[in-house]
């Protein structure tokens, strides 16, 4: 059973600041996301790694981020879709597209959905739509029938701006 | 004088003002609650089908770290309960459900125990050390087998394990069957579906200082759930405030009141601190109600030039252990009350059973019943003009509706009315679009060199929004027709709009403000719109039954007229002048004809408030709430085409092609509209082609328990849909519109397995249960090949 003794502490630098804190061992990092650092923009869709609505940046790569443990993440540097904006600040171009194209509907998926479109730019700069629906394979959208999110990564594809 | 309108929202395709939230990460769902002191409910779950329950031993559970509360089902036995459908069609024999089981379970899922401890994990851990011993009994899965004689029983109130038996009938079918050339039957599945809303459910219970309970939930419909919350755990209505905040998906499946609903809002009030309960994906599979689940068998009689005569049609509606919410007048009222479709049938007779079997509870899912209903109609021309060797085009052609004929009642139905519509319209705007006759010449000539394509074809139409209020008594619906909005102008001019709808990812913020612009004929950035709050919206049904924009939409329609009227009995007496000369638009009170100074809406918003100089007769104030109940109900219709190529070596099938050309009357926000098609169209995709749900047949056991066996499509699994629209106005409210949430999910399953068949028509293969994966196909193909070589 938990006991303060049995929690590991875990360094790490998240959205551009230095946190620490201590953790189980078998915490997940996407509850050490959502549940210690109060970043709930990551959501929890499944419990078997399909979903992808977990995504975030660990180190640069999209990953999700219920495959992680916790004390895995200590040293890294992780990016949540909180760190894509400040309040009141523009949206960065994935998040733009989205809301240019209306590829959302729910919203649930899209945080990691916009997180997974990132790491699909930076491998493929200029994807054709067969690389895009294959580069979308890890994330489940259930409310827009992909269709809208196809066309907003499109709309980005050679732009050469930085995702 | 006669208002002008020179804010014109409606039809323009705004983009949605909720987007930012979202993008940035600050959607606000019910597992981002966080109260202080919360505690953790984890349930345990019974993993047989069907068992007796011999002893709970909950000793090890209850000493476990942070455990503050262990119960099983006895424990809450004449405390809280029984769980009551909410629809119950005439006649129907209710089980008793418990909300936690006591003596028996009935499907593998089923609530035997829970834990409330300090931390989620900690209540996993305890649920661990529940010890419970079962009898296990046979148990029954599939509809067909659940009525033969010598099944396993369900209930003792439900002999033979059939609920509801309904029956319609419209002129004389065994007539229609003796004048027709031809007589065929058919067999058709409609698989079982998960709906997988992204967001599972959860539930947050917090007593309040006051004594009130605030219960936080994911709910397509917060002021339903405020009353079966209060009327089943025992709160005054008034003390339970139910909170909606952001919905991650709904489909049907979020608007059924479920055991956890009820538990934490009584685990929080025993423990005076809130309780929260998440449901994890694997447990939603086993928790949340399914979908669809029907075996219909048909008989359609016609003529040898491909007109229908008369269509029988005997369902078979498999609800699991118990009745949920709707489920009685899911496979009944909802389906085969629209078992003719678009087309002219006069003589038809159904019959419906709804079926009880040791299985997840079946509820609404998109659709609900329309989708099973247009499978059937489909289904069956679909094979006449197979039979008969037809074009699938030409058969429809000569079977639908025509223009002139609405409104129509098919087979004489005094239930059923279809407000309006254009068939034909709808069909030459999707051959068109889709190159009809190129790709069918393209389809021959490819077959020759051993491509299979095929085209299939779909046409809808149903029902939205369920009214007037006083019909719904008639089938057991214990809830009115109605959707109420306040609209409330502050002393700036501004308007709060106060809306019993629910988004769950529609976009109402959007679309009802659109429609409140145009009325108000203030700028869209000076309305707000709230949702989902019953301690802030004065009254409300929810979202579902695609009716949102027509009922909801209205009423925001309505109340926004009461505003403009009474702000220009203000603006008269401002003006002074009768009210009759007063004209309106654009935020501006003038006397055309004259050299008067205009005033604007918000000075008079201000004299409404200040109470200054207000007619006589006339209230301070520009406040005004509707409870809109409409006089009918309005009917989307649709054409859908697909264009596949099958591969007979692999089973594989390859969309090329999804055009939908979908009727809904006045298009509100054309962005938002093609959105739900698009993403409708994909759920329906997904019935025909990948998602089934799996019961070992023996044991009962869900087979498909996790998003790893449940087959929910992915990005490459589907095609671009090119959305189009036909523009009807629906004569039932005001503003013209129909509802599209459903549409979608309802034309591709049939638009799939029509192309499907297409393309294995060459191997003389006429039908197949969806989902066409890829073994079922590549087994059809083999079996017909073997066939053949015989």
């Amino acid at each position: 059973m938990p006991e303060p003794d049995n929690r590991h502490v875990v360094t790490l630098e998240i959205n551009g600041t230095r946190k620490t804190v201590a953790v189980e061992a078998r915490k997940l990092l996407v509850h050490l996301i959502r549940e210690d650092l109060g970043l709930t923009g990551t959501h929890v869709g499944c419990d078997t790694s399909q979903c992808g609505a977990c995504t975030v940046e660990i180190d640069g790569l999209a990953i999700k981020s219920c495959t992680v443990l916790a004390v895995m993440a200590d040293g890294a540097s992780i990016t949540t879709i909180e760190g894509l904006t400040d309040i009141g600040a523009e949206l960065s171009p994935v998040q733009a597209a989205f809301h240019e194209h209306h590829a959302l509907q729910c919203g649930f998926c899209t945080p990691g959905m916009v997180m997974s479109v990132r790491q699909l730019l930076r491998d493929q700069p200029n994807p054709s739509e067969h690389d895009i629906r294959h580069g979308l394979a890890g994330n489940i959208c259930r409310c827009t029938g992909y269709h809208n999110i196809v066309r907003a990564i499109e709309s980005l594809a050679s732009k050469g701006d930085q995702p | 004088m006669n208002d002008t309108t020179a804010i014109r929202l409606i039809g323009q395709p705004l983009k949605r003002q909720e987007d930012f939230k979202f993008l940035a990460g600050k959607g606000r769902y019910v597992d981002d609650v966080r109260l202080p002191g919360m505690l953790h409910m984890a349930v345990l779950r019974s993993p047989h089908a069907h068992a007796k329950i011999r002893n709970v031993d909950l000793s090890a559970a209850k000493v476990a770290p942070g455990v503050r509360l262990v119960l099983s089902g006895k424990a809450l036995a004449g405390k809280i309960g029984p769980i009551v459908p909410n629809w119950v069609i005439p006649g129907s024999k209710v089980p008793f459900r418990p909300v936690v089981a006591t003596d028996c379970v009935r499907f593998v899922g089923e609530c035997v125990a829970l834990v409330v401890a300090e931390t989620l994990a900690e209540a996993y851990d305890a649920v661990g050390r529940i010890e419970v011993e079962y009898d296990v009994l046979p148990a029954v899965i599939d509809e067909e087998v659940a009525i033969r004689e010598g099944a396993p029983q369900l209930h003792d109130n439900v002999p033979g394990n059939i609920t509801t038996i309904y029956k319609v009938r419209g002129g004389d079918y065994q007539n229609a069957a003796r004048a027709a050339d031809h007589v065929i039957g058919l067999r058709v599945v409609n698989n079982r579906l998960i709906p997988t809303c992204m967001e599972t459910r959860a539930i947050v219970a917090s007593p309040e200082p006051d004594g009130t309970l605030t219960v936080y939930i994911g709910s397509q419909v917060p002021h339903m759930h405020r009353r079966w919350i209060a009327e089943t755990v025992g709160i005054p209505e008034h003390q339970l405030r139910v909170v909606a905040p952001d919905i991650g998906g709904g489909f049907g499946a979020k608007m059924h009141l479920y055991p956890e609903d009820l538990l934490c809002p009584y685990l929080a009030r025993e423990l005076d601190a809130p309780v929260k309960w998440w449901e994890s994906r694997s447990e939603s599979h086993q928790s949340t109600s399914h979908g669809r689940a029907h075996t219909e068998n048909i008989e359609v009689a016609f003529r040898n030039d491909g007109k229908i005569l008369g269509l029988k049609v005997e369902t078979l509606g498999n609800v699991g252990a118990y009745l949920s919410n709707m489920a009685s007048g899911g496979p009944t009222v909802n389906t085969v009350n629209f078992g003719t479709g678009t087309y002219k049938i006069d003589d038809y007779e159904a019959i419906s059973r709804v079926v009880v079997t040791n299985t997840v509870p079946v509820d609404a899912y998109r659709g609900y019943g329309r989708p099973e209903g247009a499978y059937i109609a489909e289904r069956a021309i679909d094979a006449v003009a197979r039979h008969l060797k037809l074009d699938q085009v030409d058969v429809r052609r000569k079977n639908f509706v025509q223009p002139a004929e609405f409104p129509y009642r098919p087979y004489g139905s005094t239930g059923v009315m279809y407000d309006s519509g254009n068939y034909q319209g709808l069909l030459d705007k999707a051959l068109a679009a889709f190159d009809y006759e190129g790709r069918r010449s393209e389809c021959q000539a490819l077959r020759g060199s051993g491509i299979y394509r095929g085209i299939g074809v779909a046409a809808y139409t149903h029902m939205c929004g369920m009214a007037p209020s006083r019909r719904l008594a008639m089938s057991g619906f214990d809830r009115g027709g109605w959707e109420s909005a306040r609209v409330s102008i502050d002393s700036s001019g501004r308007a709060t709009i106060y809306s019993g709808s629910m988004s769950q990812g529609q976009g109402h913020i959007t679309s009802l403000s659109q429609i409140a612009a145009d009325v108000l004929q203030i700028p869209i950035e000076d309305i707000d719109i709230v949702q989902g709050d019953t301690r802030q919206v004065q009254a409300g049904h929810g979202t579902f039954n695609s009716r949102s924009m027509a009922v909801g939409g209205s009423s925001v329609h309505v109340s926004s007229q009461r505003i403009v009227a009474k702000a220009k009995k203000i603006a008269a007496g401002m003006l002074e002048v009768d009210e009759k000369d007063v004209s309106y638009s654009a935020g501006a009170f003038s006397v055309p004809g004259t050299d008067i100074a205009p005033v604007t809406f918000p000075k008079v918003a201000r004299m409404a408030y200040v109470g200054h100089k207000l007619p006589d007769g006339v209230a301070p104030g520009l406040d005004e709430t509707v409870f809109y109940d409409p006089t009918g109900m309005g009917s989307p219709s649709g054409v859908h085409l697909a264009y596949v190529e099958v591969d007979p070596e692999t089973g594989i099938v390859d969309i090329l092609d999804y055009v939908a050309v979908d009727d809904v009357g006045t298009l509100i926000n054309p962005r938002l509209a093609a959105g739900q098609i698009h993403g409708g169209v994909v759920q329906g995709i997904a019935q025909a082609l990948y998602e089934e749900v799996s019961y070992d047949p023996d044991n009962g056991q869900l087979l498909t328990g996790s998003l790893l066996d449940y087959a929910v499509p992915r990005a490459e699994h589907v095609p671009n849909i090119r959305s189009l629209f036909q523009q009807t106005a629906s004569p039932t409210n005001p503003i013209g519109v129909k509802g599209i949430g459903e549409s979608g999910s309802i034309a591709a399953p049939p638009c799939m397995v029509h192309a499907v068949l297409d393309a294995l028509s060459p191997f003389g293969i006429k039908h197949l249960d969806m989902p066409l994966t890829p073994p079922r196909v590549w087994a059809a193909v083999q079996q017909a090949r073997m066939g053949a070589a015989q």
